[in-house]
C-alpha cells in the first residue's frame, strides 16, 4: 500500500524541473525584467586605466543633459560614509573611487538617467582628470622592495602583501623530504578567470520614503547576506530591508559579493525617491566583479622508490586584486586549499601561502571553486602526475597505491580535515575501463603513424563541501548553517521555504523531492520558495555546493519534525497510542494491522479540523542545520585527446566522468550540473581565461576575447555513477555542483601533457592555446602564461 | 493599450525625430515610436514588454538575443528597431499555441536542456530556424547550427538531445 | 551596450543612398548587414551623425555567374546566401571554403559579403579572399560607376578607398581560365574568434598545370595581405612537394604577424606556411577535370 518513491517524485525520481515551465515560455522573471512605475536607469562610468591618481572629476555637463536626474561621485558617497564598504573579508573595498583608481574598470561615476541610453550618453560627457601612476599586474611586481603601494588607503598597511599563511606540520614534512629516494618539483599559474554567467550582475532598488521600507530586486546567490550587509552599510533597520533574489541566470559563484553598483542603486532609490535600475554590461561584469583563480604554485613531493608519497609541500601565491574581496569563510585566507591530498594516504605535508595587492579586479574566490577547491585539486593532480612521471611510474597504478583505502575512512587527513566514506579505486577502475586504457598504447602507435600524439589524464578528487559546521566556519562572525521551513496546508499540499538560492541548479524541483522521500506527499503537490528575505528563513545561500548537503539536510530535518507531529495526529485518528503507530511512505498505520491507516494529508487536514486536546493547530515547523561535518564526493575524470603537432590544436577524442556524490535526489539534474561543470574545466584547460598587459589593461574584458566554448567545440561527455552514501546526511547525498570544475580541467591538462611526455616538457599553463602547445613541442620547454611570470626559486 | 492618456516627459529628452514603426510580433501588429538608436532587443523586452528575450553580451557573441525576422534567426541586439519596421518576428513568446508547446519547448524540458533559463530563448529559436530547413539533423549539425548561442550551464549535450527529440517528435506529426 | 544618437533613413533606391552619402559629407554610414558595423556603434568606437539604411534597395541581393564565367555578387547577398549556393560550391571552392569559417551561422543571416570586404577588418575572412581571387569591387557615387580592383581597395585597417559619398555595389570575381580550385583555412579558438592566423588560396588549373594562383592572409599583420607574388612559384608548374614547399615559403614571408596572446609572431607565420601547403595539397591529389 505504500506508494511508489520515483512515482510521487521522490528520491531517486529524475522529476522534469518545476522552473522549466516558465523558462521555456520566456516568463522568467529576471532582474532586468522587473519593472517599477517610474523607474529610472542607472550606468556606472569606470576607469580607463589600471592605476591613477583622480585629481579632478567635472560631471556639470553630465547635470545638464536633459533626463539626468542624478549624478553620483565618490566624493558624494564619502560625505555620507558610502565611499567604502566591508568585504567579505574583513578589507574594504571602494564604492566610487575617491582618491585613486585601482584597476581597470573600477567604478567612479554613476549616472542615474530615465533611459539607459541617456545614461550613457552622460557618462560619455563626465571628465575625469587621471594622474597615471604605476601599475602593478602580477605578485612579483607586488613584492617588490621599491613597488608602488596600492593600498595607500588602509591604515597600517605596509607594501602590497595581504596575508601569509601556513598550515601542516613543516619539522615533520622538512624530514620527509630528507629521507625521501626522489623528490618530484613542479611549478605552474592556474591562471585568472571569470565564471561569466550569462546574465550579469544587476539590481532594481526601491526605497519607499513613506514606510521606510527598501526592497532590492537584485542578482545575487546569498540574500540574506546582503541583507545584513545592506543593514550595516546603509544603517537602515533590518527588518525594513526586504532583499529579492528572483530568477537568477547563472551564478557560478559571480554573484556572492556585494558589488559597488548595488550600494549606489540604492543611495539612488533614497534620494531620487524614486526605483533605480542597475543592470551591468557584458564588459562590466568581466572587469569589475568577482574573479576566479590566479594562484601561482610551487609544489613538491616527497617519494619512495616504490612510489609511496611520504610527504607533500605547498606554496601558493595569490593574487587577490586591488581589494581583498575573497567570499569565504573567515578563517581560512587561502579558502580550503589545504584540502588538497585529501584522498591520498599522507603521513605529513605543509603549506605555506601568501596573498597579495595587484592593480586588476577583486576577487578570487568565485567560479564553481568550492573556496579554491579548484586551485588546491588542480594543483594535486599536476603535482601527481609529474611525479608519476618522475618514478616513471604508471599513472593509474600511483594512485592506486597512495589512495586512502575504503577501510580507512573516516580518515584525518595532512592537513587535519576528516573525510569519511569514498570507493577511491571503484572510480578509479570503472573510468579506465571505459576509456579503455589497457588497450591505449596501441592506439597511440596507431596515431603516431597518422602523425598525430595521443594522450590519456587522469584526474581524482574528493573535495569538501557543505561549509560548514560552526565550530570552524563562519563569514564575517555569522556562522555557516541553513534552514527550511514547511507548512503543510489543509489539503495535504505543502509550501517549502528555504534559505538557499539556486541559480538553474533545480532547488524547486529536487528541494520538493526530498519532503516527498520524508512525507510521501507527492513532489507536484509541494511549492518551493527560496530568495525573498521576508519569507525565507535566513540562510547563507548557495555557493560552493553547499545547498544539498546544509539546506537539503535541513529541508530532511524539517520534514521530519512535521512528520514526528503528524504520527500524533495520526495516533488520535486511528485511537490507538503513538507507541502503535508505523510509518511507510505517505501514511502511518496501525502496528500489525497494515489495512488499518491514516495518509499524511488526512493528518494535514486532522491539524486543521480534529486536533487531539492540547495540540496546537497546524501542521508546519522550521529546521535550522549546523552541518556536523564537511561531505566528501569523489570523482574520476579521464580525457583522451589527440594533438595536431603542425598547429598544436588539440581535440577530446573521449572523455569519462565517474562521480560519487553520495545519494542522488534526482539523478537527471545531477548529470546536468556535472556536464556543465565538465564543460567549464574544458573551456579552462583550452581557451578560457583573463590576463592583463604591462600597463594594467585587460585583456579578456569581453566576449571577443573571454572566450566561452560553443557546442561546436565542447566535446560530449560519457556519465558514469558510483554511490557512498554520506555517513551523517539524512538522506545520504554530498552535493555534486562544482565536482567537475573542481576536478575537470586536470584531467584535459594531464591528458595534452601526457601526448608530449617524451618531449620533455613538464608544464603548460592553462589554457593550452594552440600555440602554447605548439611552442611546448617544438622548444621542449615548460610554457608559462601570458605575459610569462616566473616566480623564482 | 488605452490611447486616453500618455505621458509626455517635459522637457523632451532629444529633439531627433522619433520615428514610427509597425512591426509584426508573435503575429500581432504592433506600432511604437521609436529613436533610430534604440536596439530591437530593447524594443521587444522594454517597449512591448516581452521579455523572454535577453540580452547576454555587448559585443554580438552571445546569442540569447536570437529571434526569428522573417523566418530567419538574428541576434536582435545587432539590428535597430527601426529596421524591423513592416517585418515579422517571432520571439520565445510565440512559440507555443494556445493550448500546446512547441516540441522544442517540450523537448527542452524532457532532456533536460536548460538550468538557469537565460540562454534558452535564443537557443530555441536558433533551434527552430534549423528544424524548419532540416527536420532530420545529425548531431553534428545541431552542433554547428546552434554555435552562435553560448551556454554556461549545461554543456549543450541535452540541448542537443532536446534538438533531437523535438525533430523526431515534429517528424512523427507530419505522418 | 547603447550606441550614441543618429539620424536614420531607408532610401529605396541607390541613387537616393548616394544623395545621402553626399550631403552627409563623410558622417553618414551605411548600414547593410549591421553585424560588423552596429557592434561598433554600440560600443561607441564609431558615432556617425547618420545611417544610411540600403536594407530596403531592391535588387541587390543576386549572385550570379555571367556568361564569361565571371562571378558576381550584390551588395545584399548574406554570408549564408554563399554559404548556402551550390554554384558557389561548385565553381568557387575558396569561397566555398571560406564561408561556413565567417563569424557564425546566425551572424551569418544577416552580415553581408560586401560590407564585410569594404569593413576592411584585418582579420576579416571576405577581404582576404577577394585579393586572392583577384577581384575588384563595384562602385557607385554622384558621377557614376567605377571598378576598384582589391588590391588597391584595402588601404589599411578598417580603411578603404572609397569615397564618402560612393556605395560598394557589387564584388566581381573574374573567371577562371581553366578551372578554379583552392581553400581557405582559419586558426580560430572557437566558432566566431577572431583569427589567429588564416589564408586564402585560389588557383586556376588546367589539367594539373597551374595558370594561376592567389594567395591573402588575415589575422597577420596591421591589414590584410595581398600574397599573390607567391603565385609564381606554381604558374606553369604542377604541384609538387618541392612547389608546394615554395610557395608556402613565399606566402609566410609575407605575413607580418605581431606576437600576442593568440600566439608568438613564429608561430603565427608557421600557421600560415602549414595552412598553405595543406590547401595545396588536398587540391594536388584532387581529380581536375
Amino acid at each position: 500500500m505504500s506508494l511508489d518513491e520515483v512515482k510521487i517524485g521522490g528520491m531517486g525520481a529524475s522529476r522534469r524541473r518545476v522552473e522549466d515551465n516558465r523558462f521555456i515560455r520566456g516568463k522568467g522573471n529576471y532582474v532586468d525584467d522587473i519593472v517599477l512605475p517610474g523607474m529610472l536607469h542607472m550606468e556606472i562610468l569606470r576607469s580607463p586605466v589600471a592605476h591613477a591618481r583622480i585629481k579632478s572629476i567635472d560631471t556639470s555637463a553630465a547635470w545638464d543633459m536633459p533626463g539626468v536626474r542624478l549624478v553620483l561621485t565618490g566624493e558624494m558617497m564619502a560625505a555620507r560614509n558610502l565611499a567604502w564598504m566591508p568585504t567579505l573579508s574583513y578589507d574594504t573595498a571602494a564604492v566610487l573611487a575617491t582618491d585613486k583608481v585601482r584597476f581597470q574598470g573600477q567604478e567612479v561615476c554613476a549616472v542615474i538617467a530615465d533611459d539607459p541610453y541617456i545614461a550613457k550618453d552622460a557618462c560619455g560627457k563626465i571628465v575625469v582628470d587621471y594622474e597615471i601612476l604605476p601599475p602593478i599586474v602580477n605578485p612579483v611586481q607586488a613584492a617588490a622592495p621599491d613597488a608602488v603601494q596600492i593600498r595607500d588607503d588602509k591604515a597600517g598597511q605596509v607594501g602590497n602583501k595581504i596575508f601569509d599563511w601556513e598550515i601542516g606540520d613543516k619539522a615533520r614534512t622538512d624530514k620527509a623530504f630528507a629521507d625521501a629516494d626522489v623528490v618530484s618539483k613542479i611549478e605552474l599559474h592556474y591562471p585568472r578567470t571569470h565564471p561569466s554567467p550569462m546574465e550579469t550582475c544587476g539590481s532594481l532598488a526601491d526605497y519607499d520614503r513613506a514606510t521606510g521600507k527598501l526592497t532590492v530586486y537584485l542578482t545575487t546567490q546569498a540574500p540574506h547576506i546582503v541583507r545584513a550587509a545592506v543593514a550595516m552599510v546603509a544603517e537602515l533597520p533590518e527588518q525594513n530591508i526586504r532583499i529579492v533574489s528572483p530568477d537568477i541566470g547563472g551564478g557560478f559563484g559571480n554573484k556572492v559579493p556585494i558589488y559597488p553598483g548595488y550600494v549606489v542603486a540604492i543611495l539612488a532609490s533614497i534620494l531620487t525617491e524614486k526605483p533605480v535600475k542597475w543592470i551591468e554590461d557584458k564588459t562590466g561584469n568581466l572587469t569589475s566583479t568577482g574573479f576566479g583563480r590566479d594562484v601561482y604554485l610551487k609544489g613538491e613531493m616527497a617519494l619512495r622508490k616504490d612510489g609511496k608519497i611520504l610527504g607533500v609541500r605547498m606554496n601558493t601565491i595569490s593574487d587577490h586584486g586591488a581589494f581583498f574581496a575573497d567570499a569565504q569563510p573567515s578563517k581560512f585566507k587561502i579558502g580550503l586549499m589545504h584540502s588538497a591530498f585529501a584522498a591520498y594516504d599522507i603521513p605529513t605535508a605543509h603549506m605555506f601561502a601568501t596573498g597579495y595587492y595587484t592593480n586588476k579586479a577583486p576577487g578570487g574566490v568565485a567560479y564553481r571553486c568550492s573556496f579554491r577547491v579548484t586551485e588546491a585539486m588542480f594543483f594535486q593532480e599536476r603535482m601527481v602526475q609529474a611525479a608519476a612521471d618522475d618514478l616513471k611510474m604508471d599513472q593509474a597504478e600511483f594512485r592506486r597505491i597512495n589512495f586512502v583505502k575504503d577501510e580507512q575512512h573516516p580518515h584525518r587527513t595532512a592537513f587535519g580535515f576528516l573525510t569519511d566514506s569514498g570507493q577511491y579505486e571503484k572510480c578509479l577502475d570503472i573510468g579506465l575501463e571505459a576509456i579503455g586504457y589497457k588497450n591505449f598504447a596501441a592506439e597511440k602507435a596507431e596515431a603516431a603513424k597518422r602523425g598525430r600524439l595521443l594522450g590519456i589524464g587522469i584526474s581524482t578528487m574528493t573535495e569538501p563541501l557543505g561549509a560548514g559546521n560552526s565550530r570552524e566556519y563562519d563569514i564575517l562572525g555569522i556562522k555557516m548553517f541553513d534552514s527550511a521551513e514547511l507548512r503543510i496546508h489543509m489539503s495535504g499540499k505543502a509550501i517549502l521555504r528555504t534559505g538557499s538560492r539556486g541559480q538553474g541548479t533545480g532547488h524547486e524541483t529536487t528541494w520538493a523531492q526530498i519532503v516527498a522521500h520524508e512525507l510521501g506527499i507527492p513532489a507536484d503537490d509541494i511549492l518551493v520558495e527560496e530568495g525573498d528575505t521576508d519569507t525565507a528563513p535566513f540562510g547563507m545561500g548557495t555557493y560552493a555546493s553547499r545547498s544539498t548537503p546544509v539546506a537539503g539536510a535541513a529541508i530532511a530535518m524539517v520534514a521530519r519534525k512535521v512528520r514526528a507531529k503528524a504520527r500524533k495526529l495520526a495516533a488520535h485518528l486511528l485511537e490507538v497510542s503513538e507507541e502503535d503507530i508505523e510509518w511507510e511512505l505517505g501514511r502511518f498505520y496501525v502496528r500489525g494491522n497494515q489495512e488499518r491507516g491514516v495518509t499524511i494529508q488526512d493528518c494535514a487536514m486532522a491539524a486543521y479540523s480534529n486536533m487531539p486536546d492540547g495540540m496546537e493547530p497546524g501542521l508546519e515547523n522550521v529546521a535550522y542545520y549546523d552541518p556536523p561535518n564537511l561531505t566528501w564526493p569523489f570523482a574520476c575524470y579521464i580525457a583522451k585527446v589527440e594533438i595536431d603537432p603542425e598547429t598544436g590544436v588539440w581535440d577530446v577524442l573521449q572523455f569519462v566522468a565517474v562521480d560519487d556524490c553520495g545519494v542522488r535526489i534526482n539523478p537527471m539534474i545531477v548529470e546536468g550540473q556535472i556536464m556543465g561543470g565538465l564543460t567549464e574545466a574544458y573551456a579552462m584547460a583550452n581557451m578560457q581565461y583573463q590576463t592583463y598587459d604591462e600597463e594594467g589593461n585587460i585583456i579578456g574584458g569581453n566576449y571577443m576575447d573571454f572566450l566561452l566554448p560553443t557546442a561546436w567545440e565542447t566535446p560530449g561527455f560519457e556519465l558514469y555513477e558510483v554511490v557512498t552514501p554520506c555517513p551523517h546526511h539524512p538522506i545520504g547525498a554530498k552535493g555534486v555542483g562544482e565536482c567537475a570544475t573542481v576536478g575537470g580541467p586536470a584531467a584535459f591538462v594531464n591528458a595534452v601533457m601526457d601526448a608530449l611526455k617524451d618531449k620533455g616538457v613538464r608544464n603548460i599553463d592553462m589554457p593550452l592555446m594552440p600555440n602554447r602547445v605548439y611552442e611546448a613541442l617544438t622548444t621542449g620547454k615548460d610554457v608559462y602564461g601570458m605575459p610569462p611570470v616566473r616566480l623564482g626559486s | 493599450m488605452s490611447s486616453l492618456y500618455e505621458e509626455i516627459n517635459t522637457p523632451p529628452a532629444s529633439d531627433i525625430p522619433v520615428r514610427r514603426v509597425t512591426v509584426n510580433v508573435n503575429g500581432e501588429a504592433r506600432t511604437a515610436n521609436v529613436e533610430p538608436r534604440l536596439l530591437l532587443a530593447h524594443l521587444l523586452r522594454q517597449g512591448f514588454k516581452l521579455t523572454g528575450t535577453h540580452t547576454g553580451c555587448d559585443t554580438t557573441n552571445c546569442g540569447a538575443c536570437t529571434v526569428l525576422f522573417d523566418g530567419r534567426p538574428i541576434k536582435s541586439c545587432t539590428m535597430f528597431a527601426v529596421q524591423a519596421d513592416g517585418h515579422d518576428v517571432q520571439t520565445v513568446e510565440g512559440l507555443a499555441s494556445a493550448s500546446e508547446l512547441h516540441p522544442l519547448q517540450e523537448g527542452f524540458k524532457q532532456e533536460h536542456a536548460l538550468q538557469c533559463g537565460f540562454c534558452t530563448p535564443g537557443m530555441m529559436m536558433a533551434a527552430k530556424a534549423l528544424l524548419e530547413e532540416n527536420l532530420n539533423p545529425t548531431e553534428d549539425e545541431i552542433r554547428w547550427a546552434l554555435s552562435g548561442n553560448l551556454c554556461r550551464c549545461t554543456g549543450y549535450q541535452n540541448i542537443v538531445k532536446a534538438v533531437l527529440w523535438a525533430a523526431e517528435k515534429m517528424r512523427a506529426e507530419l505522418n | 551596450m547603447y550606441p550614441s544618437r543618429f539620424k536614420y533613413e531607408s532610401p529605396k533606391t541607390i541613387a537616393e543612398a548616394i544623395k545621402l552619402l553626399d550631403a552627409g559629407k563623410g558622417e553618414a554610414k551605411v548600414l547593410a548587414g549591421g553585424q560588423s558595423l552596429v557592434p561598433m556603434l554600440k560600443l561607441r568606437f564609431a558615432f556617425p551623425d547618420q545611417i544610411v539604411d540600403i536594407n530596403n534597395i531592391p535588387g541587390l541581393d543576386y549572385i550570379r555567374f555571367d556568361a564569361d564565367g565571371s562571378l558576381h555578387i550584390g551588395a545584399l547577398v548574406r554570408h549564408e546566401h554563399l554559404e548556402k549556393s551550390a554554384e558557389i560550391a561548385k565553381r568557387q571552392p575558396t569561397i566555398a571554403a571560406a564561408a561556413p569559417l565567417v563569424a557564425d551561422p546566425i551572424v551569418r543571416v544577416r552580415g553581408t559579403f560586401v560590407g564585410s570586404v569594404c569593413h576592411a577588418d584585418p582579420q576579416g575572412d571576405w577581404a582576404a579572399t577577394m585579393i586572392a581571387l583577384h577581384g575588384s569591387i563595384v562602385v557607385q557615387g554622384p558621377k557614376g560607376k567605377r571598378t576598384i580592383a582589391m588590391k588597391d581597395f584595402v588601404l589599411g585597417p578598417y580603411a578603404n578607398s572609397l569615397n564618402y559619398n560612393e556605395i560598394a555595389i557589387e564584388a566581381v570575381i573574374p573567371a577562371p581560365k581553366g578551372v578554379a580550385r583552392g581553400g581557405y583555412l582559419k586558426l580560430e579558438r572557437r566558432v566566431g574568434d577572431f583569427a589567429t592566423a588564416s589564408v586564402a588560396v585560389s588557383l586556376d588549373m588546367s589539367g594539373d598545370t597551374v595558370l594561376n594562383a592567389g594567395f591573402a592572409l588575415a589575422g597577420v599583420g596591421g591589414k590584410t595581405i595581398d600574397a599573390n607574388e607567391a603565385a609564381s612559384a606554381l604558374i606553369g608548374q604542377k604541384l609538387t612537394e618541392a612547389t608546394i614547399a615554395k610557395a608556402a615559403a613565399l606566402v609566410a614571408a609575407k605575413a607580418e604577424p605581431r606576437t600576442d596572446h593568440r600566439g608568438s609572431a613564429e608561430y603565427k607565420r608557421h600557421i600560415i606556411e602549414t595552412f598553405v601547403k595543406r590547401i595545396l595539397v588536398a587540391n594536388s591529389a584532387q581529380k581536375v577535370a
